[in-house]
């Protein structure tokens, strides 16, 4: 049951709030060690399907599986536990927390510290290391004692990306993460998340094509609701679908 | 930054340990660590022998068992973002199964030595944390209150119901010196019992530290600051609330039992309403963004009820003011304010702002005499009358029945609010030149 060859599997997801449908029976199974972008026009619902996968949100019908195991219905945490983990689209950090304890709490339950308060965190010699290692990773070393509210913007984002992965998950999903940058800093960004998931399954809502191709090994689209194609990036582009539903509205918004 | 801050943003909270632990933190800083506690410990040690009457020994007593209190609540309202509104439910409760059980130790019910009654306290906070608190923490932000103050009215409500637990209007009383001297140690002086809730409150007070140094202390922290996040690393934000809520009703109960040590007597406005406010207005007025902050509030709670009710009919309003000041002027509290101006001083700019404090404080004192004789003169008319239209008001005759203390009052404080108004727009702008002058000296040194 729990083997299975799909990281992550959507079948038939359903998703309505009150009348309105936003995900109308996605499909889409990404394998192990896939690195998947899904894009698709404004109000498609990409942001809704990670909220659905992560838990924020229940399913109105469909399965949910990550490595085999059903995951909807289950609480954020619980797929967090899971091997699971999300960023946000904006930045979403313990403000007065400096940026080291930021990540040190994302380490915690996944090194089995879970809710104890009879050990001192300075004495927890794994999360400690492991902290600091996500630190150098992200390059944010140097602002180790920062509280996160006074992080530039930038460093923001890149802590956000540091909390999603401090803990190990193995599938990662991440949120618009280059969403207003420059493209200087996208560029330098994108390299950073190659690095921080290597070997991992990695999902990522993407407006910018520069980073779709940047990043992702297959390309999801999704069109009101629907995964429309799913394929690698040069057959993707080749779609008739998706050249008449997604490209064309893209010309439409662009003008 | 001392030692014993909650924000966690010192370097000092943020240890390493193994080989990078001695780069990772200056031995300074533990040294620094040690300092601060065995001042502690003095301060605990040789306070009552600094002030030898009978009633600083009262108030040195109940500001012992009230840190332990105060800084129980903080661990909601500071660290964890709790806003409660019925803390005095714990301690409260705590008290009465306390004295109950001193009562039953007397009676020869069971054997108890007194010095073990605070854990009664403690255990009995904890259960009732435990049971109420399932209800109270499945809910977080305004609900969470909301909650809170249900529970606080529904036991304040049964104390009518259950007299013979609550004692009714004269309450419950004990004699806490039952038991066979142990060493010459009977508690029946003042004394004895101030250096039991001495101990206690250092034990305590260094224990509720050490939780904020621990996983479930961190991220009751990050509960605090962003608990829909904390959802997605793994961990169930009602519970971390539940489990915080449950040591703080330990710590709330052992501040009770000792108060039912030491005034022997227990009655039920110990879990009312009105108890739970002045925990949250005095933890909030000592500061509550910093661990050490409800001491200071403690401190000032019994300066409050003890000196200041003394001194004055009026003094929940003159409480009220301060606490409208600090919400509005100062919201982190007196700790904070503290912190701010060890930074300046640690720059070497304090003397800057002498001046401006100077003023202040001058201005402040003008506008609180103009202020207070008008409430004195008030409170004297409607409540002592038949006295005489003459009331005493720091050395000075006023007569109330005349216009001429009236306009002179009002002219006192009007003078002393626009100077004070002048001198706090200068002090602002000077405090912001300061902390830019600083914030250069920082970059300076980090260019180095």
């Amino acid at each position: 049951m729990s083997s299975s060859e799909f990281a992550l599997e959507l079948l038939a997801v359903k998703k309505a709030f009150g009348k309105s449908e936003i995900i109308r029976g996605a499909q889409l199974q990404v394998k192990a060690g896939e690195r998947v972008a899904i894009i698709g026009p404004n109000g498609a619902g990409k942001s809704t399907l990670f909220n659905l996968i992560s838990g924020r949100f229940g399913l109105s019908s469909g399965e949910i599986r990550l490595h085999g195991q059903r995951i909807d219905g289950k609480k954020p945490y619980e797929i967090n536990r899971l091997g699971l983990s999300r960023s946000f689209q904006v930045s979403n950090l313990f403000t007065r927390l400096s940026v080291f304890e930021n990540i040190r709490c994302a380490v915690l339950w996944s090194l089995g510290h879970r809710y104890s308060f009879w050990k001192f965190l300075a004495d927890l010699t794994d999360a400690n290391e492991r902290a600091e290692a996500v630190l150098a990773m992200i390059k944010l070393d140097r602002r180790r004692d920062v509280p996160a509210m006074n992080l530039t913007y930038a460093e923001a984002r890149a802590l956000e990306i540091g909390i999603t992965i401090a803990g190990g998950s193995s599938v990662i999903l991440l949120d618009e993460p280059t969403a207003g940058m420059s493209k200087s800093e996208t560029q330098r960004f994108i390299q950073l998340i190659r690095e921080v998931t290597v070997g991992k399954t990695l999902l990522t809502v993407e407006h910018d094509m520069g980073v779709v191709f940047g990043l992702a090994d297959k390309i999801a689209v999704l069109v009101y609701g629907e995964v429309i194609a799913f394929d690698v990036p040069d057959a993707v582009r080749a779609d008739a679908r998706v050249q008449e539903a997604y490209l064309g509205s893209v010309l439409a918004e662009a003008h | 930054m001392t030692s014993i801050s909650t924000s966690s943003t010192s370097p000092a909270s943020s240890g390493t340990s193994g080989l990078s632990a001695a780069q990772a933190r200056p031995p300074s800083r533990n040294i620094g660590r040690w300092v601060v506690w065995t001042l502690y410990a003095l301060l605990l040690i040789f306070a009552p022998l600094l002030f030898e009457s009978s009633l600083a020994l009262t108030m040195l007593s109940q500001a012992g068992y009230l840190v332990i209190i105060c800084l129980s609540y903080n661990i909601l309202l500071g660290q964890g973002g709790m806003l409660s509104f019925g803390h005095a439910v714990y301690a409260g409760l705590g008290s009465f199964l306390a004295i109950h059980a001193m009562n039953l130790a007397a009676k020869g019910s069971f054997y108890i030595p007194l010095s073990l009654i605070p854990l009664v306290g403690g255990l009995s906070g904890l259960f009732f944390a435990v049971l109420l608190g399932y209800v109270t923490t499945k809910k977080a932000g305004t609900t969470f209150a909301m909650i809170t103050l249900g529970v606080g009215e529904l036991v304040f409500a049964m104390s009518l119901m259950f007299p013979e637990f609550f004692g009714g209007e004269g309450g419950i009383t004990t004699n806490r010196s039952y038991g066979k001297p142990f060493m010459g140690i009977t508690f029946g002086p003042q004394i004895q019992v101030y250096y039991l809730i001495a101990v206690y409150c250092f034990v305590c007070t260094a224990a509720m530290f050490a939780f904020t140094r621990t996983p479930l202390g961190r991220i009751l922290n990050a509960v605090r600051d962003n608990p829909e996040r904390v959802e997605f690393i793994g961990y169930n934000t009602q519970r971390v609330r539940y489990y915080a809520f449950i040591i703080a009703g330990f710590f709330a109960g052992i501040g009770g039992g000792l108060a039912a040590i030491n005034s022997e007597i227990v009655t039920a406005e110990v879990v009312s309403g009105v108890r739970s406010g002045s925990l949250l207005l005095f933890t909030f007025l000592g500061g509550a963004t910093f661990f050490f902050g409800p001491i200071i509030g403690a401190g000032l709670l019994v300066l409050a009820l003890i000196l200041l009710s003394e001194l004055s009919m009026a003094w929940l309003l003159y409480v009220g003011l301060i606490f409208l000041f600090m919400v509005m002027y100062a919201p982190g509290g007196i700790a904070s304010l503290i912190m701010m101006n060890l930074r300046v001083a640690a720059y070497g700019k304090l003397r800057q702002l002498m001046g401006s404090y100077l003023a202040l404080a001058g201005t402040a004192l003008t506008m609180l005499v103009g202020g207070g004789a008008m409430i004195e003169m008030l409170y004297h008319m409607q409540l002592n009358a038949a006295m005489g239209p003459e009331v005493e008001f720091i050395g000075v005759t006023l007569n109330t029945a005349g216009v001429d203390a009236w306009f002179g009052s009002v002219m006192v404080m009007l003078v002393g609010l626009g100077l004070f108004e002048m001198s706090r727009r200068q002090y602002v702008r000077e405090w912001g030149d300061v902390q830019a002058e600083i914030e250069k000296e920082i970059k300076r040194r980090e260019a180095l």
